[in-house]
């Protein structure tokens, strides 16, 4: 089940990540050898294993709906690169519609 | 921008139309979804926001426990089966309204499925399938920056508010609606209608369409009539009043038929409603989203117990068209009577000026005729109205009590839509409490009859179809501040 470069030039775009053709040829043998390594998850995942997605087996941790403080907003804005009105500013997004 | 169109008749007559609708409905819970951050509307900017809801590195989300309550409900009251075990998962895509990168939903295990809602529209009933309602948080809020027309065409950057971001929503969607033929946008209407009210009767949301606490995504595809194969869809965002939802899916309709009988092809994409009156496309679907769904490792699997969900259950209201019959023969209006409430969204305001003392009649006079059109002009929805049920019951009190006539009610409506404050504050710093002095309204009676001698002389005569004009003329003098019905019997008694 090898990977093809269109498929990595994809999981690129997915992930924001600019690869270069030299790039895509050198990652898809690696994400291969990765990929080979988890699918041996399900050689030992028999049918009588259930799945988990959580290490704890825990269900409804839930806290209850009590107001908490929130951050004073000069922290909120102190790690953005750009503010305008109290708000992050951000690049102009190009061909999507918020 | 416009499209061509074919006539919704035409449309009709090719066409069968396949509706699908999504709404999202936010919580009004006091925190958000996985923080302790207020959860309210209309905060300074990034003042509502902590480590969780900015997906600071190292943070950790807890499930807001009445969130899950108000979900649980919200499915039981939707007929739907409440899950016994169901996980969030993470939808990853990169978008700068999610601070994580990812939205905390549900993906295939939602809390609620298989529910339905029956509905009736213009005597006939429709089956509405929900397929499922699941939880999901909101994220923050754009405003686009530095262009023109302030859409995000031509921003040139955006600002981002995340006062919003983690805000519990549950989505609500339904399975494909067939068979509504040309009703599909009343349905469509009547159906997220019937959500809201749903909604405010559960008290789990504030439904404010205008504030988007209660949002729709219409999806609509035609087929050729007599097929059963569902054609390519468009799903129409944007859509925040009752009465776009019917106008943007039967522009949509026209448009998609326009397309299939010019021999074209619809293209399944996202397409935004603009209240000028058409859709313009969005994001193109061609290429399937891969948002990379995967179990929220960060949460526990919820798991309602069945004792748990069946206390919630006793705590579900009475439900809309339950509570539509009994008000309609508790206020004995007739049928078309109690429908254009309903179709006015007056229903809840109505009965809410009732319980503070109205007559029904004077509550739906008011809130259907002059508070109607004042919505109209503003063009926005009744409930958006700087009235409250109690000041409209309080007008109806003053008019009831001779203190105002319904000509100076309206200027005391005037007043409390102004922000002048309570009917009784209005009528006292505007001064529009009637004459009922009868020394002062005798005055003016016998003003005008000395300054209409003919007039007079003819009701001497008894000819008391002419006392219009001398009533008129009293009012006129006392600038509308008297009670038409008073003036004339004084009118009798000075010329009887």
């Amino acid at each position: 089940m090898a990977l093809t470069a269109a498929e990595v030039a994809r999981l690129g775009e997915l992930a924001r990540v600019r690869l270069t053709e030299s790039e895509t040829e050198l990652l898809a043998p690696q994400l291969d050898v990765i990929l080979a390594a988890v699918a041996r998850v399900t050689e030992v995942a028999t049918p009588d294993v259930p799945p988990t997605s959580h290490a704890i087996p825990l269900t409804n941790v839930f806290r209850d709906d009590v107001v908490r403080p929130s951050l004073p907003r000069e922290d909120v804005l102190a790690g953005a690169p750009a503010v305008e009105d109290g708000r992050f500013r951000v690049p102009r997004i190009l061909g999507e519609e918020a | 921008m416009s499209e061509e169109l074919l006539s919704f008749e035409d449309a009709m007559a090719q066409f069968d139309p396949v509706l699908g609708l999504e709404v999202h409905v936010e919580l009004n819970t006091a925190t958000k979804m996985f923080c302790g951050c207020a959860n309210v509307f209309g905060s300074e900017p990034n003042t509502n926001t902590c480590p969780v809801c900015l997906g600071l590195p190292g943070s950790l989300p807890v499930v807001n426990a009445t969130a899950i309550a108000s979900a649980i409900r919200i499915g039981l009251s939707l007929g739907c089966d409440i899950a016994e075990w169901c996980r969030f998962a993470r939808k990853n895509y990169f978008y700068p309204d999610m601070t994580k990168d990812f939205q905390t939903s549900q993906y295939d295990e939602p809390i609620a499925f298989d529910g339905r809602v029956e509905l009736e529209v213009d005597g006939e009933v429709f089956v509405i399938e929900i397929e499922r309602a699941h939880m999901e948080e909101d994220a923050g809020k754009l405003v686009h920056a530095g262009g023109v027309t302030g859409r995000i065409g031509d921003a040139e950057y955006s600002l981002v508010d995340y006062n919003r971001a983690g805000t519990p929503l549950i989505e609500i969607v339904t399975r494909p609606i067939r068979g509504t033929g040309a009703k599909a946008p009343q349905v469509a209407k009547a159906y997220v209608s019937y959500l809201r009210d749903l909604m405010r009767a559960l008290d789990v949301s504030d439904v404010r369409m205008e504030q988007g606490s209660l949002r729709c995504d219409a999806n609509v595809s035609l087929m050729p009539k007599g097929e059963t194969e569902l054609g390519l869809r468009t799903e129409t965002k944007n859509v925040n009043s009752l009465r776009s939802i019917e106008a943007a899916l039967t522009y949509e309709i026209r448009r998609q038929a326009a397309l299939l009988a010019g021999g074209g092809k619809v293209h399944q994409e996202t397409r935004h409603w603009h209240e000028e009156g058409y859709t313009t496309p969005g994001r193109s679907k061609e290429q399937a989203e891969d948002y990379r769904y995967f179990p929220e490792p960060d949460l526990v699997p919820v798991a309602p117990s069945r004792e748990w969900v069946e206390e919630l259950r006793a705590t579900l209201p009475e439900a809309p068209d339950v509570k539509r019959k009994r008000l309609q023969t508790a206020w004995g209006f007739a049928e078309q009577e109690f429908a254009d409430i309903v179709n006015a969204g007056a229903l809840d305001l109505i009965e809410a000026t009732v319980a503070a003392g109205a007559p029904a009649s004077a509550a739906r006079k008011w809130w259907l005729s002059e508070l109607a059109r004042r919505a109209n002009e503003a063009g926005v929805e009744l409930t958006a109205l700087a009235i409250t049920p109690a000041q409209v019951a309080a007008v109806q009190a003053l008019v009831d009590a001779g203190t105002v006539n319904d000509k100076l009610a309206r200027q005391v409506i005037d007043g409390v839509l102004a922000g002048e404050g309570e009917p009784a504050e209005v009528v006292s710093a505007r001064g529009l409490a009637v004459v009922s002095d009868d020394g002062a309204l005798i005055a003016a009676v016998d003003r005008a009859i000395e300054a209409n001698p003919d007039v007079a002389a003819k009701i001497r005569e008894g000819k008391m179809a002419a006392a219009g004009a001398l009533i008129g003329a009293v009012m006129k003098d006392l600038r509308g501040q008297a009670d038409a019905g008073r003036v004339r019997e004084l009118i009798v008694e000075r010329l009887g």
